[in-house]
C-alpha cells in the first residue's frame, strides 16, 4: 500500500537541487535499489543545472557544421539530406547477392553494403579445404575480379556509394573493386564507397585476420594512403566501434577503443610523411546503436567533440575536414533475441531512432530475423520501412540536434567524452593501441564487461524481455532464409575453371610483383589493382601475406 | 532446457573436464568464452581452444586433455559441415564416449539433425548459463 497523498500540503518549493533531494525526494519509494544503464551507469532520478546539466555552449556545443560538432557535422543536418539508408547484405554467389541489391535498391535504399562470407574474409578462395561448409553461407563469395564484376553487374560504380565490409583481405577487395571500375572505364576519382579495413578492432574483438598487428596495419595504411593520393570520395578505412561493443564492451569501452584505433592509423600514417589534413578527412566511424537510448545519443555526441579535439589539439589539424567524425552506424545485433523474434521489430526501431537523434551520416537497421539466420527479403524490408517511417513520419528530422541542451543528454555526453578520454590516456601509456593489442589489454577489458553482462542477465539485474523476463513456453515461428549447399559446389566448379582460364605468364609474373612490393615494404595498392586484373585470386594474394608477414593465431585467453 | 534441480548437482569423483571449442572461420568468440568461464566458476576444469580450429586439432586437443565432454561454439552457419566432421574423427579415433554438445545460432530444424547425428543438445543465445551448467551435470557421465 502507498502512502494517500496529502492533497493539503501548500506549495512547496525548493531552493536547490540538494535540497530538493534531501528533503523532498529521499522520503520517496523507487521501485529498484539502482537504476543502471545497461553499460554498468548507475543513473541519477534527474540532472539539473546543479548536478552536471549546465554546459558552457560556445566551448562544448557550438554550432551544426563547426567545431567541436557535438550538434552534428553539417549545419542543415537531415534538413539538407537524410542519412543514406545502407542495409548491409551478401550471401551465396555474387549473382544471388547482386538480386538482392537491386532489390534494395528499388525499394528506396541509397546506398549499398556488402557482406562477404567467412573464406572471403579469412583470405582463403572457395576450392580451399579451409572454406568447406562456409562459401557463401554468411555472405557472398567473392575471390576474383569475375565475382566482383558479377556482383555489381547492372549497377554503375559512379552512381552509388558502395561499403565493403572486409579488413584483413581488404586490399584484395580493394584491388577487385578499383580494378573493375577501371575496366568499366570509371576514373578512381568518381568512385565514392567504404571500405571497412580496419584491423586492429579484429585483434580486438571481430577475429578476422591472417597476419600479426604491425603488418595489418601497414596494409590498412596503405590503403589509406592510396586513397588520399587517387581516390578521393573513398572512404579507405571505417573504424569500427561495432564489433567491440557485439562483443561485450560497454558503451565508453566502445569509444575509447574505436578513438584509440583511429590515433593509432593517424600516428602511422603521420610516420610515412603523410600530413594530417591531407588524409584526416577521409578516416570514417562505425558505432553500435545498443539498447540504451539516452547513453547511445550521448555517446556519438561524445564521438564527435573528442575526435575533433583530439585532431586539433593533438596533430594541429587545420581544416573543418579533418575534425569531422562522420559515422555509419548498425543498430545491435546482440540485442535481438531468437525468442519471440517480432520484438525486434521494436528493439530496431528505438535504437534506429538513438542513431537519428545522435546525428548518424549512414544507418543499417538489422532484420528481425538475425539471430536465427541471414534476413529474408520481408525482413529486411521491415528493417529499411523502419528507417523511412523515422526519417518521413516521425518528425524528429526537422530541427538539428533536437537533444542539445537536455539536461541529461549533455551530462551523459560530458561523463562519455571525460571517461573515454581517461582510458586514451592508458593506452597512450602502452604506447598506443598498436601495443595494447599485444598486451592484451583491450581484449581482456571486454572478456571482463562481457562476462559481467551475463552474470547481471543471470541474476536478473538485466532485462531482455522475452528471455529472462515475460517468456513465453513454445516458439514463434518466422521463415528463414536457407542457402543451398549448391552454392559452394557451383562457387569451386567456377574457381577451378577460372584458375584454369588464365595468362599463366602474366599471372606469376604478378604474384612475383606482390611479393617483391610486400618484402620492399611498399604500397601494395597499386600493384594489386594491377595484379586482380590478370587473375590473380582473393586467397593467393592472402597466401603471399602468410609468407611475407607471418601468421596470426588466437592466444585464446578467456 | 531446464534440468529439475532435485537430480543435481550429481556427487562426482572429480572434476567435469570439459573442452569449449571454436571450429571453422568465424570469430564469434563472445559465448564461447563467456561459458567456458561460467563452467569454470562452476568448479569444472575447462580448456579453452581459442578460434580457428579444425575438427582435426579439436579431437587431438580432447583426446589430449582426456576431456568428458566437448561444448563446441559455431556462430558461422557451417554447423551442419562441422558438426558431423567432429563426431566422424572422434569415432575414427576412438574417441566416441566424449560427449559433444554445441551452441550458437543454429535453426530449430537444423537443431533435430544434429541430434539425431549424435550431437547431444544444442543451446541457442539466450541460454541462462546455469542451465547449461545442469544440463552437463545430468549428462556428461564422469569416468574413473
Amino acid at each position: 500500500m502507498t502512502k494517500k497523498p496529502n492533497n493539503k500540503a501548500p506549495f512547496s518549493k525548493s531552493s536547490s537541487y540538494s535540497d530538493w533531494r534531501s528533503a523532498t525526494y529521499a522520503a520517496q519509494r523507487e521501485r529498484l535499489p539502482k537504476f543502471n544503464s545497461i553499460s554498468f551507469r548507475e543513473q541519477p532520478e534527474i540532472v539539473t543545472p546543479e548536478n552536471g546539466g549546465a554546459v558552457d555552449y560556445h566551448k562544448d556545443l557550438g554550432y551544426p557544421g563547426e567545431y567541436p560538432f557535438t550538434r552534428g557535422i553539417q549545419p542543415t543536418m537531415y534538413r539538407g539530406r537524410l542519412w543514406t539508408m545502407r542495409q548491409f547484405a551478401g550471401f551465396g554467389t555474387p549473382e544471388d547477392t547482386n538480386q538482392r541489391f537491386k532489390y534494395l535498391l528499388d525499394h528506396g535504399q541509397t546506398g549499398l553494403s556488402t557482406a562477404f562470407d567467412m573464406p572471403s574474409l579469412m583470405g582463403y578462395d572457395p576450392d580451399h579445404p579451409r572454406s568447406l561448409g562456409e562459401v557463401g553461407r554468411e555472405g557472398v563469395s567473392v575471390s576474383t575480379l569475375d565475382d566482383m564484376d558479377a556482383l555489381f553487374d547492372g549497377i554503375a560504380l559512379d552512381q552509388v556509394t558502395t561499403s565493403m565490409t572486409i579488413n584483413c583481405t581488404a586490399t584484395a577487395a580493394f584491388a577487385f573493386y578499383f580494378a573493375l571500375a577501371k575496366q568499366r572505364g570509371i576514373g578512381f576519382n568518381q568512385i565514392g564507397g567504404t571500405i571497412q579495413n580496419d584491423m586492429l578492432k579484429e585483434f580486438i574483438a571481430q577475429k578476422e585476420w591472417i597476419s600479426p598487428p604491425t603488418p595489418s596495419v601497414k596494409l590498412v595504411c596503405d590503403v589509406i594512403q592510396f586513397c588520399a593520393n587517387e581516390a578521393p570520395k573513398f572512404n579507405p578505412v571505417s573504424i569500427s566501434g561495432y564489433h567491440i561493443r557485439e562483443a561485450g564492451s560497454t558503451a565508453v569501452q566502445e569509444l575509447a577503443f574505436t578513438i584509440a584505433d583511429g590515433l593509432a592509423y593517424v600516428d602511422h600514417c603521420i610516420g610515412r610523411g603523410m600530413q594530417i589534413d591531407d588524409f584526416a578527412p577521409r578516416l570514417s566511424f562505425f558505432f553500435d546503436i545498443h539498447n540504451d537510448f539516452f547513453e547511445e545519443i550521448a555517446k556519438l555526441r561524445a564521438a564527435r567533440r573528442l575526435w575533433a579535439r583530439l585532431m586539433r589539439e593533438r596533430y594541429g589539424a587545420k581544416t573543418d575536414a579533418s575534425c569531422k567524425l562522420r559515422t555509419h552506424a548498425q543498430t545491435a545485433g546482440v540485442s535481438l533475441t531468437a525468442q519471440q523474434p517480432v520484438n525486434n521489430v521494436v528493439r530496431v526501431a528505438m535504437q534506429a531512432l538513438a542513431a537519428v537523434l545522435g546525428g548518424v551520416q549512414s544507418l543499417h537497421t538489422n532484420s528481425m530475423d538475425e539471430t536465427l539466420s541471414l534476413p529474408t527479403e520481408d525482413s529486411v524490408r521491415v528493417a529499411l520501412r523502419t528507417q523511412q517511417i523515422i526519417a518521413e513520419e516521425s518528425g524528429v528530422t526537422n530541427v538539428v540536434d533536437p537533444l542539445g541542451g537536455s539536461y541529461l543528454v549533455e551530462r551523459l555526453t560530458n561523463e562519455i567524452e571525460e571517461e573515454a578520454l581517461r582510458y586514451i590516456k592508458q593506452i597512450d601509456a602502452m604506447g598506443g593501441m598498436l601495443h595494447a593489442v599485444e598486451l592484451g589489454f583491450p581484449q581482456r577489458e571486454i572478456s571482463e564487461a562481457a562476462y559481467q553482462f551475463q552474470l547481471e542477465l543471470d541474476a536478473g539485474k538485466q532485462t531482455v524481455v522475452g528471455v529472462n523476463k515475460y517468456p513465453e513456453g513454445g516458439e514463434q515461428e518466422i521463415p528463414t532464409l536457407k542457402i543451398e549447399h549448391a552454392v559452394e559446389t557451383r562457387q569451386i566448379e567456377k574457381i577451378r575453371e577460372f584458375k584454369l582460364n588464365r595468362d599463366t605468364v602474366a599471372h606469376a609474373g604478378a604474384l612475383k610483383d606482390i611479393e617483391q612490393t610486400c618484402r620492399e615494404d611498399r604500397n601494395v595498392v597499386p600493384v594489386l589493382i594491377d595484379a586482380v586484373a590478370v587473375g590473380v585470386t582473393l586467397g593467393e594474394v592472402s597466401d603471399i601475406y602468410r609468407k611475407v608477414f607471418g601468421v596470426y593465431t588466437d592466444p585464446g585467453m578467456l | 532446457m531446464t534440468v529439475k534441480k532435485d537430480k543435481v548437482p550429481q556427487v562426482t569423483q572429480r572434476p567435469i573436464r570439459i573442452l569449449v571449442a571454436k571450429a571453422g572461420l568465424d570469430g564469434h568468440d563472445r559465448g564461447a568464452k563467456v561459458i567456458a568461464r561460467a563452467l569454470r566458476d562452476a568448479g569444472m576444469e575447462v580448456v579453452y581452444t581459442g578460434l580457428h580450429q579444425t575438427t582435426e586439432n579439436i579431437v587431438r586437443a580432447a583426446i589430449q586433455e582426456d576431456v568428458d565432454c566437448i561444448g563446441l561454439s559455431i556462430l558461422s552457419g557451417a554447423h551442419m559441415t562441422l558438426f558431423p566432421e567432429l563426431l566422424k574423427q572422434l569415432k575414427r579415433d576412438g574417441a566416441e564416449d566424449i560427449v559433444v554438445f554445441g551452441g550458437g545460432i543454429i535453426p530449430k530444424d537444423d537443431i533435430e539433425a544434429l541430434k539425431a547425428l549424435g550431437v547431444k543438445q544444442i543451446f541457442i543465445p539466450g541460454t541462462h548459463t546455469q542451465d547449461v551448467i545442469d544440463w552437463i551435470r545430468a549428462n556428461v557421465p564422469v569416468s574413473e
